[in-house]
């Protein structure tokens, strides 16, 4: 039961931190771009929102699979595809998460306004330096509720995980799906457990996502 | 659009009317000539393995009869705890023994009404042609990097999976499940589809899946490596005053059902061995 919760936290931290190395760039350009496909990008973020995680699930099965180009470029790579093992429930997860970090980072850079980074031009800072001082800091709060979602999100995770997961202990077997297990085997006892618990994380979560949200509203720290 | 659609509509009404006459008229004379006198919808949870032929059987059955079926298909496992919980069948076509027989006792299903429809037969599968003979080697050589089950807790075949290994190989299960070298499938039916996209190499599956599919070949595993698989039907307490529920499983019965579930690759036990010590 540990090693579940050990690597159903370790798959979250994983995929957040990949989750914000992708999505800030991505909010980064959408809150700034003027290009046509602005709108066709963030529908593109946003699919996972809508979509039945069985499509993605279906999709990742076939894409990650020794058949397709992405799998057979995975197996050369590493000697194994990716599906059915812990870095194709990343993958699934950075997908599936990844409109719930890009918003609200977004949200933060658009609510910034051009002031900032103009004011920080006109003093001589660069591109980067203006990013990374200004801009990013600016962000935090946007940040954090970005992380904390994109964290949650991939805790409870299920439908993904059930099409690409093949329930290996230690690796693929999350929260969710050992709950699964355990309501089907009839084991509830196991089942109330790990369920009341995640109940407790999931309020714990939102409790936060409140406090930071009144933080936001009072203004960047 | 509307407008000239309606006028053709009004040109042509004599004739679309008499001919709709004709046609209400003609199927319910068909339908009085060849149905019961009431038509009912049954609900059947069936356990994966046996969804295939449940749906060719099903077809014959609504044809003979004019009742309903509708089919749900998962693991036995799973059915077995949704039914336990309220969920809305009439009949259970589980592949063991002792999920109908406990639903029995518990008086969720009707005692008396179990019987034995079909007994499974296990085969190995490797989506690669040609490999026959030399499945059973690579078994127990652990030739093999994954291999694709049901998961043995909720599903008859993939306890009789687990059971093979653990008999013909020196291989210890819960070892190869801790390696990560089997993947653990909802129902059979996903175990299959694992080994089918190249996942798996190989994968425990029913001779009825492999028969019906295409492509890869497979093993028939001897049934001296397994404990027999013997699927059991049952009515279940809300399908007891359904029709359609009650005539199905006599369907089941039928000297010309049992020969075409033989067919789909299952053995029979005796003929109506209905086992009612419940």
């Amino acid at each position: 039961m540990w090693e579940t919760i050990f690597l159903t936290i370790k798959l979250a931290c994983v995929s957040t931190v990949f989750l914000l190395l992708i999505g800030t760039p991505l909010a980064w350009w959408l809150s700034r771009t003027e290009s046509v496909w602005r709108e066709v990008v963030a529908a593109v973020v946003a699919l996972p929102l809508v979509l039945p995680p069985t499509v993605l699930g279906f999709y990742l099965l076939l894409a990650l699979g020794p058949d397709s180009p992405l799998g057979g470029a995975a197996e050369a790579l590493f000697g194994h595809t990716l599906a059915f093992r812990f870095e194709g429930l990343v993958i699934g997860s950075i997908l599936y998460s990844l409109p719930f970090v890009v918003q609200p980072i977004r949200n933060a850079f658009q609510a910034m306004g051009p002031g900032p980074m103009e004011a920080a031009a006109t003093l001589g800072a660069g591109p980067w330096d203006r990013f990374f001082s200004v801009a990013l800091p600016l962000a935090r709060p946007g940040m954090i509720t970005a992380a904390v979602l994109g964290f949650a999100h991939t805790m409870g995770e299920f439908g993904v995980v059930m099409m690409i997961g093949g329930n290996i202990p230690g690796e693929t077997r999350v929260l969710s799906i050992a709950i699964y297990d355990y309501v089907e085997a009839l084991e509830w006892e196991k089942a109330h457990y790990l369920s009341a618990g995640m109940v407790v994380f999931s309020f714990v979560v939102i409790m936060a996502m409140m406090v930071i949200g009144r933080k936001l509203r009072r203004g960047p720290v | 659009m509307w407008a000239r659609a309606h006028a053709e509509g009004k040109r042509i009404s004599p004739f679309v009317v008499v001919i709709c006459f004709r046609l209400f008229l003609l199927s319910t004379l068909t339908i009085m000539a060849t149905g019961p006198a009431q038509a009912a919808t049954a609900n059947v949870a069936v356990a994966a393995n046996f969804r295939g032929v449940l749906a060719e059987i099903a077809r014959l059955f609504m044809q003979h009869s004019g009742h309903e079926i509708v089919i749900s298909s998962g693991s036995t496992g799973k059915l077995y705890t949704q039914i336990r919980y309220g969920a809305p069948y009439d009949v259970f076509l589980a592949a063991d023994q002792t999920r109908p027989a406990a639903l029995i006792r518990q008086g969720v299903a009707v005692a008396g009404s179990r019987f034995t429809y079909a007994r499974g037969k296990l085969v190995l599968y490797s989506r690669d042609a040609g490999l026959t003979d030399r499945l059973a080697h690579k078994l127990k050589q652990g030739h093999w990097t994954r291999l694709a089950m049901a998961n043995p807790l909720i599903a008859p075949y993939g306890r009789a999976g687990q059971q093979v290994i653990e008999k013909i190989t020196d291989l210890r299960f819960d070892h190869l499940v801790a390696k990560g070298r089997i993947l653990q499938a909802d129902n059979i039916t996903q175990a299959y589809q694992f080994a089918m996209t190249g996942h798996a190499d190989m994968a425990f599956v029913a001779l009825s899946q492999v028969k019906t599919g295409e492509g890869g070949d497979y093993w028939i595993i001897p049934e001296t490596h397994y404990d027999p698989v013997l699927q059991d039907a049952v009515l279940l307490r809300r399908g007891a005053e359904n029709p359609a529920a009650t005539a199905f499983l006599e369907y089941l019965k039928d000297e010309r059902t049992r020969s075409l579930i033989r067919g789909y690759g299952y053995e029979m036990v005796g003929q109506d061995r209905t086992v009612t010590e419940n």
